[in-house]
């Protein structure tokens, strides 16, 4: 069933330009649900109601088939992110040297669960399948970083990095 | 638009610059630059950070004065992503691993500016005890292995659609579209005895002969780059490593079938395969390569790049042609089959990444030399994805036939910590097991079809004594229960009940009965599910249950994990001889469950315990045991 985000939308105009560009440039190409919503996400950074629906009205389908694709490929996420993305690889190499308990270990640390963002909005926590990079398992990343061969041990210390990170981030915008 | 001439002299023209690349062959030949460092830049020595090393190199190189001497060469993967960042220097053929920026100014000054390998960073298996230096090629890992597919991946420059050209590279493609007919091309391929390598092993020359007899205006050519299979990275890394050869079988595909439209399907997972394979369709299309008229005949074709968006389902045919149409990826029912109806309502030919890999070099080297290679039913290489409890882990390329102990001790180097090998998981979440007692099998799809596995796309994950088969087993399930599309009901259903029961057994809840509910379950599953997902999901299950039966039962009845691993069965506890009393196990317990008195053997309270597993990890004296 559809939940609200507890975070509200914060969509400017420009992102809405630049989403109804995109999609009046591809919306004769056979298929363009797809590479729409990836566009969609890659403007706003996940696909609330409001973003589907401008979706839905200008490729002219049902918001109720643009939503059963959003929720049907994981991809797509109806929740804002964090600042921060961390994500677990479970895939099985990384399971089979112990992916689980590093997931433990930060649902516990952040007090969240996974596909949810810390209430400072500074992490977000998801699971993969998979990056491909089997030959470094256990897998952690965090943004585009890749931590291989992670320990429970080490969490901290890569968690404080983002931390002072986000801290002086937000200093310097105030 | 390029001639086959014109083809033929970017090919003279950069020969020489891409035969110095040959594992350990002697003095350059007629090439401009003195030396050509190759660096791995496949996703896992990027994640190792191999960009900084790429960076570090230049800064070196010019500071040296070297840049006329020396070629830098951002490749594929080479395969051993364990030693990653890698770097290998020719023409020695000196293969540096696990390489750190603080390292290269020592290896750019002793070795590209003086001459002299630095032999104590190169990767000890390539120096021998006496000091002499071998190639990559007679080390354990590479020296078993036969690189077909996996050909160019860490030789050549994969943004670079000459050096492709250079080993000969959309010569295929000039021979069938100048001197074969379509019926020819799908005579070498079934001459050939290829079959699918992404699972179902179907002979693609059949498949293409189904296509070419199926009358419409339009057909369509896909690839399948969505390679879900958890622990599989074969393609991603032909894909970033040798993207030009998957264009030209396709347009080869295109041409026999009649079809002048592609589509590669590739998960958004894989941006750097994305990134490659945009810049080599620029690149092919620039050339001509790509287009109308290729070649200055009458054929025309054009590939498009659709991006997954995380559905294991896609990986499944009709799956994926309902995603790329816009759609929920959810399976339709077959026949009719895509050879018939695919993309689009059209007639439609899908293969793997792998499959395509192989195309180019069957037509130039002929259906003989593909056949002579494998078993009497599976010819050919297959590339696996050798990871796990398991000392190299990287892609080995061997002939089909190759045991899976040659793969696992000797190329593989066998299961690390001097632990012992218990199973070989292949073919992901829809294959099975191979229990050590069948570790002599050799490797090809009938085999593997006997044993209750399958080919699958190649993983295989290997698992030492530490590994609970009934939790991988769950392990399994939990993803098919996510991955399932819900369209029918025994797989939408039967996954998420099959997962309960056997949840049920890891947390010592289930009764002997339930073994035979389990087995019933999942032959219906098997017989009644619309797709291949649904209807290979219970091979997990089958296979651990058929092999280690016992292991089963241990949970069932005993209530015991025998390889520790289910929470629920542990207990753990302090050995009073060996504790202590240091407090350091008590200190950090986060449940504060552990009691004792300081120099005194400690107890831990089991109602308290939540089994995280921190005081075992902490003790010095390797006092605490889990039972």
């Amino acid at each position: 069933m559809y939940k609200k985000p507890s975070i509200p939308f914060k969509g400017t105009k420009t992102q809405e330009n630049e989403l109804r560009d995109f999609i009046l440039q591809e919306k004769d190409v056979p298929g363009a649900l797809m590479p729409v919503l990836q566009k969609a996400q890659e403007i706003y950074g996940y696909l609330p109601i409001e973003v589907q629906t401008i979706v839905a009205d200008m490729l002219g389908l049902s918001l109720s088939e643009v939503y059963g694709v959003v929720t049907f490929y994981s991809q797509f996420s109806l929740n804002p992110k964090g600042d921060h993305r961390i994500s677990i690889c479970l895939g099985t190499a990384c399971y089979v040297k112990g992916a689980d308990k590093i997931l433990e270990a930060l649902q516990e640390k952040l007090g969240i669960k996974v596909g949810e963002c810390t209430p400072d909005g500074v992490f977000s926590l998801d699971s993969c399948r998979c990056v491909g990079a089997c030959g470094l398992a256990p897998v952690m990343m965090v943004d585009d970083d890749v931590y291989g061969r992670m320990t429970v041990d080490q969490i901290d210390g890569i968690l404080q990095k983002y931390i002072s990170k986000n801290h002086e981030f937000r200093k310097r915008k105030k | 638009m390029l001639s086959i001439d014109e083809l033929n002299k970017i090919r003279e023209s950069k020969k020489k610059l891409v035969e110095m690349r040959h594992h350990g062959d002697g003095a350059p030949k007629g090439c401009a630059y003195k030396y050509q460092v190759l660096v791995c830049g496949g996703t896992g020595c990027t994640s190792s950070g191999s960009k900084k090393v790429i960076e570090t190199l230049e800064e070196e190189i010019k500071k040296n004065g070297l840049e006329k001497d020396v070629h830098i060469v951002r490749t594929g993967c080479f395969g051993l992503c364990s030693l990653g960042p890698i770097m290998i220097v020719y023409p020695e053929g000196s293969f540096y691993a696990r390489v750190t920026t603080d390292e290269i100014p020592k290896i750019v000054e002793q070795h590209l500016k003086n001459g002299k390998v630095v032999k104590e960073m190169l990767y000890e298996q390539t120096v021998k005890e006496d000091g002499t230096v071998i190639s990559l090629d007679e080390t354990d890992f590479y020296r078993k292995q036969l690189r077909v597919a996996l050909r160019n991946c860490g030789v050549i420059d994969p943004e670079d659609i000459e050096e492709y050209i250079a080993t000969g590279g959309y010569q295929a493609l000039a021979k069938v579209l100048t001197s074969m007919t379509p019926d020819d091309v799908i005579d070498v391929l079934l001459k050939s005895g290829l079959r699918g390598r992404g699972g179902g092993g179907f002979p693609t020359g059949r498949k293409w002969a189904f296509a070419k007899a199926s009358q419409d205006d339009q057909k369509y050519v896909c690839c399948n780059a969505d390679e879900g299979d958890p622990g599989a990275f074969m393609d991603r890394s032909i894909l970033e490593g040798d993207p030009h050869s998957i264009l030209e079988a396709m347009a080869i595909a295109g041409y026999t079938i009649g079809a002048d439209k592609g589509y590669i399907y590739v998960r958004a997972e894989y941006p750097v395969a994305v990134e490659r394979l945009r810049i080599a369709i620029a690149q092919a299309e620039e050339y001509g390569l790509l287009g109308d008229g290729i070649f200055g005949t009458d054929f025309s074709f054009r590939v498009e790049l659709r991006l997954g968006a995380g559905a294991f389902v896609c990986g499944e045919e009709t799956a994926l042609m309902t995603s790329i149409e816009g759609h929920r990826g959810e399976p339709r029912p077959r026949p009719p089959f895509p050879a018939v109806k695919g993309l689009f309502g059209k007639p439609t030919i899908l293969n793997n990444v792998e499959t395509y890999a192989n195309i180019p070099q069957i037509i130039t080297k002929g259906a003989e030399w593909f056949a002579s290679m494998g078993t009497e039913t599976s010819k050919g290489t297959k590339v696996f994805a050798l990871g796990g409890k398991i000392t190299n882990v990287g892609l080995v390329e061997v002939p089909m036939g190759t045991t899976l102990r040659e793969i696992i001790e000797e190329i593989g180097g066998g299961v690390p910590d001097g632990k012992k090998f218990k199973a070989a998981q292949t073919g992901g979440p829809s294959g099975g097991c191979i229990p050590a007692c069948h570790i002599d099998v050799p490797i090809d799809y009938e085999h593997l079809m006997a044993l209750g596995s399958m080919m699958g796309s190649g993983g295989l994950i290997v698992m030492d004594e530490d590994t609970c088969m009934v939790d991988i087993a769950k392990f399994f399930l939990e993803f098919t229960v996510d991955e399932s599309c819900g369209k029918c009901t025994p797989c939408r259903i039967g996954t998420r009940r099959l997962y309960q029961f056997i949840d049920r057994i890891t947390k010592g809840k289930a009764e002997m009965e339930d073994i035979a509910k389990i087995k019933e379950l999942c032959a219906h599953m098997k017989s009644t599910s619309l797709c291949a997902l649904g209807q290979t999901t219970p091979n997990p299950v089958i296979s651990t249950m058929h092999y280690f039966e016992d292991e089963y039962i241990a949970h069932v009845k005993d209530k015991t994990c025998p390889s520790g691993v289910c929470k629920d069965l542990l207990k753990y506890q302090i050995l009073p001889d060996k504790c202590k009393g240091c407090t350091l196990c008590a200190r950090n317990c986060p449940v504060d469950a552990i009691s004792g008195a300081p120099k005194k053997p400690h107890v831990i309270d089991r109602h308290k315990c939540i089994k995280c597993g921190l005081c075992m990890r902490n003790c010095k004296f390797d006092a605490i045991v889990k039972k």
